[in-house]
């Protein structure tokens, strides 16, 4: 039971914080300047917008679940299952940051969901 | 939307840093945990006992530089990729933890796992033949 509560919030949590974090990086634009000092900057910049430290929050959130969850179970079973974000992340994606998922990359999606759905299965 | 082989290059390089820092990072994560332990009772003393261990210990600090390391790329590359196409490109992550858990913590993976894995494997190589940017910057 506490394992499917963690694992919930690894996925729902985790998953709302990177679409958190991914509006605000495309709020920020493209970065084209990888020196120290410029990435410096745009940390700086990041650190400015309000979705980026609500994302963080959930994240935060995210982290220590996973850290409940990796006291208990394997971390080749626990990180595989996590990977039940990658739905979500898509529907996501089409939802809140208007991304355009084409079919292929639903398809890929799907077939990582499967590969998943094995691992979990590995468990017994 | 200018599709350069820069772009792709680009993409790739920050995908093998993901990749790489990720599974390590929960590795470290994973060992440390081991060794801290799970709350029995999930009383506020017991965890606060716990939340002190995890603060003091070397492979759970090891484990946030690599993932923040991981976070860093993962932020970088999402200025000009799509989320929908990062998230499921980085399950290659997933072969690397299996390798890792395997190699480090001495994890038994059996064959349906390693199955899964492939299966994630040709997930992201269907995902990794999608274009990374489909929507124009903003």
């Amino acid at each position: 039971m506490l394992e499917s509560i963690f694992l919930f919030l690894i996925v729902a949590a985790g998953t709302g914080g990177e679409l958190c974090v991914s509006h605000a990086m495309k709020t920020l634009g493209e970065v084209h300047d990888f020196r120290p000092s410029a990435l410096l900057q745009f940390v700086w910049r990041a650190a400015r917008v309000g979705w980026m430290w609500i994302g963080i929050g959930f994240m935060t959130l995210a982290f220590f679940s996973l850290l409940a969850m990796l006291s208990m179970e394997n971390v080749s079973f626990v990180v595989p299952v996590t990977a039940l974000s990658y739905a979500a992340g898509a529907i996501g994606a089409t939802l809140f940051l208007r991304e355009k998922v084409s079919t292929q990359r639903w398809l890929g999606v799907l077939v990582v969901c499967i590969g998943v759905t094995l691992v979990w299965l590995s468990r017994h | 939307m200018k599709d350069s082989p820069g772009l792709h290059l680009k993409t790739y390089i920050f995908l093998l840093f993901i990749v790489l820092f990720a599974p390590l990072g929960n590795v470290l994560l994973g060992k440390g945990m081991k060794t801290i332990g799970s709350a029995r009772d999930w009383e506020p003393q017991e965890l606060f006992n716990i939340l002190l261990r995890i603060l003091t210990s070397g492979y759970i600090w090891l484990g946030i530089a690599c993932l923040l390391a991981f976070f860093v790329a993962y932020m970088l590359v999402l200025t000009w990729a799509d989320y929908s196409y990062v998230q499921p490109a980085s399950a290659f992550s997933y072969l690397v933890v299996a390798v890792l858990g395997l190699w480090l913590l001495g994890e038994k993976v059996n064959l349906l796992r390693w199955t899964g894995i492939a299966v994630i494997c040709l997930g992201v190589f269907i995902v990794g033949h999608t274009h990374p940017r489909t929507t124009e910057k903003t």
